[in-house]
């Protein structure tokens, strides 16, 4: 079976190297990941945020306040 | 390549989070990274993109590495679950580039009795393997890497890299003679 399974699959072989050189691609990943995005915002700050337009729709009256202390 | 005789600070100034070290260690180990994880997916692009996936996760773990300790058997365990992720959101028939097929139709030397229809189905066989018996089929198998250095990369010990690789064929075997193949 082991005969059978390396003359099926053959050896990618010892000299491999990428066909282009990987660092600009690199950056850019790096580069993307450095934008803060709505997934670098900790899932915590959105439930507040969501709670508080909760609370202001619930009592409008309460919006200055809120705004005063933003 | 040996980092650590000459590149020890390299190494330090990785693990303290410097951009110039990351890339002198990436443009040091790009292409034994690059030939490891071609040798796990079978795919020239998707290594490509796998290396800088592993490279990147190596990158956000720098203050985990330890800087005593050799670069390359820490970059190649990264390395080795980033491209098992990959294998693992691959459909079977997607997971060999088209001209890795080619190769297996053209006769093998030493056994002319194995047609290339039976090899074919072998591959495919191999292909529908989960992924963790995959890798560590292909590693050990077909690369022929030392044991200890697949166990060093999975994060297993040698005795797990025999059992898989037991498991491996066992199932090879299983889905061969249901389809009339006794290898």
């Amino acid at each position: 079976m082991m005969r059978l399974l390396r003359e099926s699959v053959p050896r990618v072989g010892d000299s491999l190297e990428p066909d282009r050189d990987l660092w600009p691609a690199m950056l850019r990943r790096m580069d993307e990941q450095s934008v803060p995005g709505a997934a670098s915002v900790p899932w915590f700050d959105w439930a507040l945020a969501g709670g508080l337009v909760v609370f202001a729709a619930i009592a409008p009256r309460t919006i200055p306040v809120i705004l005063y202390y933003l | 390549m040996q980092m650590r005789d000459d590149g020890s600070s390299v190494l330090d100034r990785f693990r303290q989070g410097e951009v110039d070290a990351f890339e002198t260690l990436f443009r040091t180990h790009q292409r034994s990274v690059y030939g490891w994880v071609l040798r796990i997916v079978r795919d020239p692009g998707a290594a490509e993109d796998v290396t800088v996936e592993a490279f990147w996760r190596m990158h956000r773990a720098h203050a985990r590495f330890d800087s005593a300790r050799e670069f390359e058997p820490w970059a190649r365990r990264i390395a080795t679950h980033a491209a098992l992720d990959w294998l693992r959101r691959q459909k079977p028939e997607n997971s060999m580039a088209p001209e890795i097929w080619d190769t297996v139709a053209a006769p093998a030397a030493g056994d002319a009795a194995v047609s290339a229809e039976i090899r074919k189905k072998t591959a495919q066989a191999f292909a529908r393997l989960p992924a963790k018996l995959r890798v560590t089929a292909v590693l050990a198998v077909v690369e022929e890497r030392p044991q200890k250095e697949v166990a060093e990369a999975l994060g297993i010990t040698v005795m797990a890299v025999k059992l898989r690789v037991f498991r491996a064929l066992r199932l090879l075997r299983k889905d061969l003679s249901e389809m009339g193949i006794t290898p």
